[in-house]
């Protein structure tokens, strides 16, 4: 039984890691990712990491995807610019061919070394298993006793990371262009009031605002 | 399933990411590539957890899974800026951080 749910849950991976390399919807990449994230949390439950799976689900497909989507749906995934250069024109070819060839090859050599092993604790099933491995009590008793300072400095890391990204997103003056404040500057003119433009025939009559 | 196998999905997820992070010129799916990488080191750990039986490998998950969220923030909020000044979202032409 746990072989058949761990190849359906291998398979659901790796095809999910295809479809975020292959697919050119920056949105189906994304949904693809969290297929292949909930496979993934289904071999940590047959790993009998229970809390991990858990965190998986709730913190990586559930918090950090809907980030992802909200940045693709404000960047605007298929139409403009992101997918325009599956033609690669200035792209070098070499990277699209040999970006593939290198990773077979690694992914070859890393299989014959992992089966062909005579390592006896990657070909065992892992160590008995006793009651209470992987729940919450012991990953908290871990993360407060042991490890403690690695606790402490990823607490403090994400908080850098947050202040760190409101501090990049944040809508800055004169970087970029802001037609608000322009339009508030400029009032509409109304037509035939003797601008430059309109005694030269630049600007049509009755759209004082074009020329500008 | 003996542990091996999980190290083998885990080998071939990684070299997924990889050829990934190499191939494709959108910093939106190379930053999911990296997800792909990470989670891919997580497999491996959490496998080679069990073959222990200690939780310190699950401890260790779940700080890369804390990494994961800080590169992802970082990553968004410079794609966000980047969009923002209406240039290209593509890391071929975008070879410089200068403001």
């Amino acid at each position: 039984m746990s072989a058949v749910l761990f190849f359906i849950a291998a398979i659901v991976a790796i095809a999910g890691a295809f479809g975020v390399v292959m697919l050119r919807n920056p949105f189906y990449n994304v949904l693809s990712l969290v297929c292949h994230l909930v496979a993934l949390a289904a071999l940590f439950l047959l790993l009998r990491a229970e809390f991990v799976a858990a965190a998986q689900v709730v913190v990586y497909a559930g918090a950090v995807m809907v980030l992802y989507v909200f940045v693709v749906a404000y960047v605007g995934g298929a139409d403009e610019s992101v997918t325009h250069f599956t033609g690669g024109a200035d792209r070098p070819g070499a990277l699209r061919v040999l970006g593939p060839l290198f990773g077979v090859a690694v992914a070859v050599e890393l299989c014959i070394a992992l089966l062909g092993t005579a390592l006896k604790g990657i070909s065992g099933k892992g160590a008995p298993y006793v009651l209470g491995f992987g729940t919450p009590k012991q990953i908290g008793t871990e993360f407060l006793t042991t490890y403690l300072f690695p606790f402490e400095v990823a607490s403090l890391l994400l908080l850098v990371a947050a202040i760190g990204a409101v501090v990049l997103a944040r809508r800055r003056r004169g970087l970029e262009p802001d037609e608000s404040l322009d339009a508030r500057l400029r009032p509409a003119r109304p037509a035939y009031t003797g601008t430059m433009a309109e005694v030269a025939g630049l600007v049509a009559h009755g759209d004082g605002e074009a020329g500008r | 399933m003996a542990i091996g196998w999980y190290l083998v999905v885990s080998a071939i997820i990684f070299c997924i990411g990889a050829v990934g992070v190499l191939v494709r010129p959108n910093p939106l799916v190379i930053l999911l590539c990296l997800e792909l990488m990470l989670n891919a080191a997580n497999l491996a750990l959490v496998a080679f957890s069990r073959m222990w039986g200690g939780s310190d490998g699950q401890v260790f998950a779940l700080i890369v899974m804390v990494i994961a969220a800080c590169e992802v923030t970082v990553g968004l909020g410079l794609i966000v800026a980047i969009y923002r000044r209406r240039l290209a979202i593509d890391v071929d032409e975008l070879n410089e951080l200068r403001g």
